[in-house]
């Protein structure tokens, strides 16, 4: 996909290209086929991920793209503290085996995180769940209870309390339904919720 | 693949050249150094499309194409070749060996120019920075100032990553398979059972034994046990299972134990013991350290890094090749670390697989491109 159709597409990716500057340093855990390190990369943005799945890492390779394969879990305590600009989680937390810890080890290793993950508190989820009484499947968690890669389900409700109890600040959020941003009610109707905190 | 197919180099020699005297880590000086080694492909104009691949243990120059009269082809040759993952069309291959060895290049075997007689035990020990620093010379032999790319996988590994630290401006890309920047104890454990097999051998006289009286059975013995270890219990599995021994090997009672006696055997028609104690001391002495040791070590390296380790290899387990990854991330050098799903063990990265291939030619094709400052 062309770089400028991707922004279109993703716009959650044109989000985070506009939080990060030129020569800046970034870690992209769980960078699957590496389409946003590319995009950062394209403006000067020294890009580093780490995946665990194998094809996905040949097809960052074959873009000369830095990735460590790898478990999330395993790849970050080596790092120094404040040494990334920016560590991004996108659409990553909740497929890990421990976020409050990975989440912990980021804000360590990162001056600033950058975390998106699918809504919970969508009114549809809600719905399924109160009318028809089963787990919801949708477009960004397009699974069911027995093939998910995701091991935890959380709303933007949710976060924002983690981050209180944990005493991390919220600097920046950013709210998406269908592919646009949004403002109004953001926990009852974004479908994809992102983040960007610091401790 | 057979000698006339279009992928293939073809008919390939080996080369020998005089570089001279060269000083070894320990001050010993060698007065004329030989080094054997292939070239394929052609160097252009600029001197900067060369790539120098180093061999493991018990490898030669003969990484790819075929020698007259040889039915079996380089080391190397499913990756090296035209349009092949380390492209001869672009690329301009050599293909060195080391010092120390057995294979052309000055090690136990050669004559000693003050005696006129063969080095055997008095060659000096030789370490995994002086096999690099004779290829150096060697680079410069081809008039070439910096190389696009050093690669090698186990023993070659351990000298593409000396070259990224002694030489950094002269390395462009690093690609390190299978290996280590260090041996473990397991690892020197099993280079010490083949030593000492040697040893034993009632001809082994000090290492000063003549041609025709080699210790045979000692430096075989060394090689089963290293090839065992260059392989996975799955492997052997599926190869050997608990079947019967096949050809001409009696004496034993198991499919594994005659393939073992037969790889020992005719390793010795080609390999020389002294040198297989030479190459596998250097193996073990090679140490750039592990975590901040190692991170110091690399702290200046320039290249940006393809490091590949084989889920099979128990050998050179992947822990080691993220020892290497974690110390060039720490230094924020360009690091790109897969390991590859595989079942044959140590010797994977010598085999076919298309994955490897993508990964190599992926690799090499970006150099250049973003690189980081």
């Amino acid at each position: 996909m062309a770089i400028n159709q991707i922004t279109l597409e993703r716009p959650d990716f044109n989000f985070i290209q506009n939080l990060i500057l030129s020569g800046e340093r970034v870690l992209d855990l769980g960078c699957g086929t590496g389409e946003l390190l590319e995009l950062l990369r394209s403006n000067g943005v020294k890009c580093q991920g780490i995946e665990r799945d194998e094809n996905c890492i040949i097809s960052c390779v074959e873009k000369g793209l830095y990735v460590h394969h790898g478990d999330i879990d395993e790849g970050l305590s080596h790092h120094i503290s404040k040494s990334f600009d920016y560590v991004i989680l996108n659409q990553t937390i909740q497929q890990t085996l421990h976020p409050g810890d990975i989440i912990r080890e980021t804000l360590r290793i990162g001056k600033k995180v950058i975390i998106a993950f699918p809504n919970f508190g969508h009114w549809r989820i809600r719905l399924t769940i109160l009318k028809d009484g089963q787990t919801p499947v949708t477009s960004l968690m397009p699974y069911h209870w027995y093939d998910t890669p995701n091991l935890h389900f959380l709303s933007n409700l949710d976060f924002k309390n983690f981050c209180e109890f944990e005493k991390i600040q919220i600097i920046n959020s950013a709210f998406f339904r269908k592919k646009e941003q949004i403002k109004f009610l953001p926990n009852l109707l974004s479908d994809l919720s992102l983040y960007v905190i610091t401790d | 693949m057979s000698s006339l197919s279009p992928k293939s180099l073809g008919i390939v020699d080996t080369k020998t050249v005089n570089l001279g005297s060269l000083t070894l880590e320990n001050e010993e000086v060698i007065q004329s150094i030989e080094l054997a080694y292939e070239t394929y492909g052609n160097l252009n104009a600029k001197k900067d499309n060369a790539i120098l691949v180093c061999h493991a243990l018990s490898g030669d120059a003969h990484a790819a194409g075929f020698h007259e009269g040889d039915k079996r082809p380089g080391w190397w040759d499913y990756y090296i070749g035209p349009g092949k993952a380390l492209d001869t069309d672009k690329y301009f291959i050599i293909s060195s060996n080391v010092i120390g060895g057995c294979m052309g290049s000055s090690g136990p075997l050669s004559i000693n120019p003050s005696t006129n007689k063969p080095y055997k035990s008095t060659f000096p020990f030789v370490s995994i920075k002086d096999m690099v620093k004779a290829q150096s010379l060697l680079v410069d032999y081809f008039n070439i100032n910096t190389l696009f790319a050093v690669c090698g996988g186990s023993m070659g590994g351990m000298q593409a990553l000396q070259w990224s630290v002694d030489f950094p401006n002269r390395v462009i890309n690093c690609i390190i398979m299978a290996s280590t920047s260090e041996h473990s104890a397991q690892q020197i454990a099993f280079n010490e059972v083949g030593r000492q097999a040697i040893i034993a051998d009632p001809n082994w006289n000090n290492g000063e034994y003549s041609q025709d009286a080699k210790p045979r059975k000692g430096l075989s013995i060394a090689r089963m046990v290293g090839h065992v270890t260059y392989l996975s219990d799955a492997v052997m599995r599926e190869k050997f299972g608990r079947q019967p021994p096949r050809g001409n090997i009696k004496n034993t009672d198991f499919a594994v134990g005659s393939y073992l006696i037969y790889q020992g055997e005719s390793f010795v028609d080609r390999f020389d013991a002294n040198s297989y104690i030479y190459v596998t001391k250097a193996l073990d002495h090679f140490s750039l350290g592990l975590g901040k040791e190692l991170t110091q070590a690399m702290a200046n390296v320039q290249s940006r890094f393809l490091i590949l380790a084989y889920s099979s290899d128990w050998l050179y387990p992947p822990y080691q090749s993220r020892e290497i990854v974690k110390a060039l991330e720490v230094n924020a050098i360009p690091v790109a670390y897969c390991e590859l799903k595989t079942e044959q063990g140590h010797d994977s990265f010598l085999l076919p697989s298309d994955e490897q291939t993508k990964i190599l030619r992926g690799f090499l094709n970006y150099s250049g491109r973003d690189q980081w400052q």
